[in-house]
């Protein structure tokens, strides 16, 4: 069988469910083998999981963006011969893959939500408005990132995989700018929040203009709902919510099962980000809000009496 | 190094594409190509001019902001308007070779002609090449990437703020998880997002004086490629226009919509 090599920059303690998703598709296509920028033993533990054979790390942990990160990958793709070389499609991940597929001469196709065992991938372009279906010419390694809730998660505990520990070392230095490289002057980590990652939930509550700086009855429904709270760029923008919550073509794309949308009107931009959730909920109380366009169930009313009877109803109904 | 730096002129050369408008409808042809009949400058691509001319105002040494796009003859019209937004001069590449070309064929004819800019007599400056976080017909993001490889330059992506402090590049960027503060010697390419700034309009005067500005049009022979160093590796075989999303019911509250909502939730399984 083929090789497959899997991209994750970094791992914690557990495999979040895109990558488990990504695992999942790797097993699809062939034997599995995990490269990443954390220390081997570490990750080994991490993805012990059936099909996943070995893990190929640094000698010491490669934190993203070290372009140390590419070596790590083609060193990895020369020792598996792999044919196939995944990642998710974050920033980072892209950034080292996009350098690979120059390396090793080949194509490289981003965002997919879908590939076959004749390596043909699927992918939604255009704002979500055509699927395409692309190939990497024959004799030539695909290199490809993959969206979350493309495919369905099912992974099995296994053996732990092989640790194999590759020459290579973190290449950023502190004084690598005065040496005619990149050096990273100070790290912040995001906060971590309890809800799950925008673009890997499987519900979306989003609010816009219309919250007018209170996303508390959003935050709330989100909750309930186990979603992750999302927001058009007028929402963004005022400051009422982080710039990442911002949903929309330049902003994140979701593809949840629900997408909850509260006073946002639906621009085209608002909806190149969303337009392929499964099933869309939208409230606004302009009846001519472009959002109803699109909506499988549209409210004409105001969110703030709307969103809270929700809350009620789903407390209701658990109870 | 912060010494010399101040009397090294600087050139910075902007990507800019021109793309179908996203506010309109946009299609593949039968070719499976994406119809490129009409455009205009890509959003996107107004951020990463912005920067360089934020740079270069606030720099005590000189720097000439150059706009480079490849595309179809219209494409002209985008680098046209990045000369009326504040562009020195402009270079676009156009070649019947490159119609369809995919990110390796794309970022081979961007590499290309970047070194011919920088071969074209100012070879004692320093370089700074600036893109925007993705095109917004491809979406992939991954260009600036293949030409910080292909070129052998520093790369810094998705920057939400940058300057060019004591001759090195200070930008802030966002990844999955943190926040992130990093320094690059120049040259280098970075792309930034639409959270680096706000993009200025061009006036009147820019406009008038923007047709004084030099536009010089190259062919892949002229960049020194030949068809074959731009051919796609990966190929489309299939555009299927997705159905489009039909409005379903829409109903008015009449204090009871909550409700409404929960029970269509459930009818539909996705509680």
């Amino acid at each position: 069988m083929s090789a497959v090599l899997v991209f994750f920059e970094s791992l914690s303690e557990q495999l979040t469910t895109s990558q488990q998703e990504l695992l999942t598709l790797a097993g699809t296509l062939g034997d599995v083998h995990v490269v990443t920028g954390t220390e081997g033993a570490a990750a080994a533990e991490v993805v012990t999981v059936q099909s996943v054979e070995s893990v190929y790390s640094g000698e010491t942990e490669i934190l993203a963006p070290d372009p140390a990160l590419v070596d790590l990958l083609e060193t990895a793709v020369q020792e598996t011969s792999a044919s196939v070389i995944l990642s998710p499609d974050t920033a980072d991940a892209t950034d080292a893959l996009a350098r690979l597929a120059v390396r090793l001469d080949t194509g490289i196709i981003t965002d997919a939500v879908g590939i076959d065992a004749q390596r043909r991938v699927t992918k939604s372009v255009l704002a979500g408005s055509y699927t395409t279906t692309a190939q990497v010419d024959e004799g030539r390694p695909l290199v490809a990132t993959v969206k979350p809730n493309s495919v369905q998660a099912s992974i099995v505990a296994g053996h732990p995989p092989e640790v194999v520990s590759l020459p290579v070392g973190p290449s950023l230095t502190a004084d690598g700018a005065a040496n005619g490289g990149v050096e990273v002057l100070e790290r912040t980590p995001l906060e971590a929040s309890e809800r799950p990652a925008l673009t890997e939930a499987r519900v979306v509550v989003a609010g816009g203009r219309g919250v007018d700086g209170n996303f508390g009855p959003l935050e709330e429904l989100a909750d309930e709902l186990g979603a992750a709270v999302g927001a058009s760029r007028a929402a963004t923008d005022a400051g009422w919510i982080d710039h990442a919550a911002q949903v929309g073509q330049t902003g994140v794309t979701v593809s949840p099962q629900l997408y909850v949308s509260a006073g946002i009107s639906g621009a085209i931009q608002q909806r190149a980000g969303m337009q392929t959730a499964q099933t869309i909920v939208a409230i606004n109380k302009d009846e001519d809000a472009p959002v109803f366009e699109i909506a499988d169930f549209g409210v004409v009313g105001d969110l703030f009496e709307v969103v809270p009877q929700i809350v009620e109803e789903l407390r209701r109904r658990k109870a | 190094m912060p010494e010399s730096a101040a009397g090294t002129p600087l050139h910075i050369i902007t990507l800019v594409k021109w793309v179908p408008d996203s506010q309109l409808e946009r299609r593949f042809t039968e070719e499976r190509r994406i119809d490129r009949s009409e455009g205009i400058l890509s959003e996107l691509d107004e951020y990463p001019l912005e920067a360089a001319l934020q740079i270069k105002e606030a720099a005590d040494r000189e720097v000439r902001v150059s706009a480079l796009t490849v595309g179809p003859a219209g494409a002209a019209t985008a680098a046209k308007k990045a000369l009326q937004i504040g562009a020195d001069d402009a270079f676009l590449l156009s070649d019947d070779s490159l119609v369809g070309a995919d990110l390796a064929g794309t970022s081979t004819a961007l590499a290309a002609a970047i070194e011919h800019v920088r071969a074209d007599g100012d070879t004692d400056g320093e370089h700074l090449v600036i893109t925007g976080m993705a095109s917004e017909d491809g979406e992939s993001g991954a260009v600036p990437a293949q030409l910080a490889e292909r070129l052998g330059l520093n790369l810094v992506t998705q920057a939400t703020a940058l300057s060019l402090e004591e001759g090195r590049l200070v930008v802030t960027r966002a990844s999955a998880t943190e926040q992130q503060r990093l320094a690059a010697a120049l040259p280098a390419v970075v792309s930034v997002t639409d959270q680096a700034n706000d993009p200025r309009y061009p006036n009147f005067k820019a406009i008038m004086a923007a047709k004084k500005k030099p536009l010089t049009s190259w062919s892949l022979a002229d960049v020194g490629l030949g068809a074959a160093a731009v051919a796609s590796k990966a190929t489309v075989l299939t555009t299927d226009a997705r159905p489009p999303r039909t409005a379903g019911e829409i109903i008015t509250d009449e204090g009871d919509a909550g409700l409404k909502i929960v029970e269509f939730l459930a009818k539909e399984r996705v509680l």
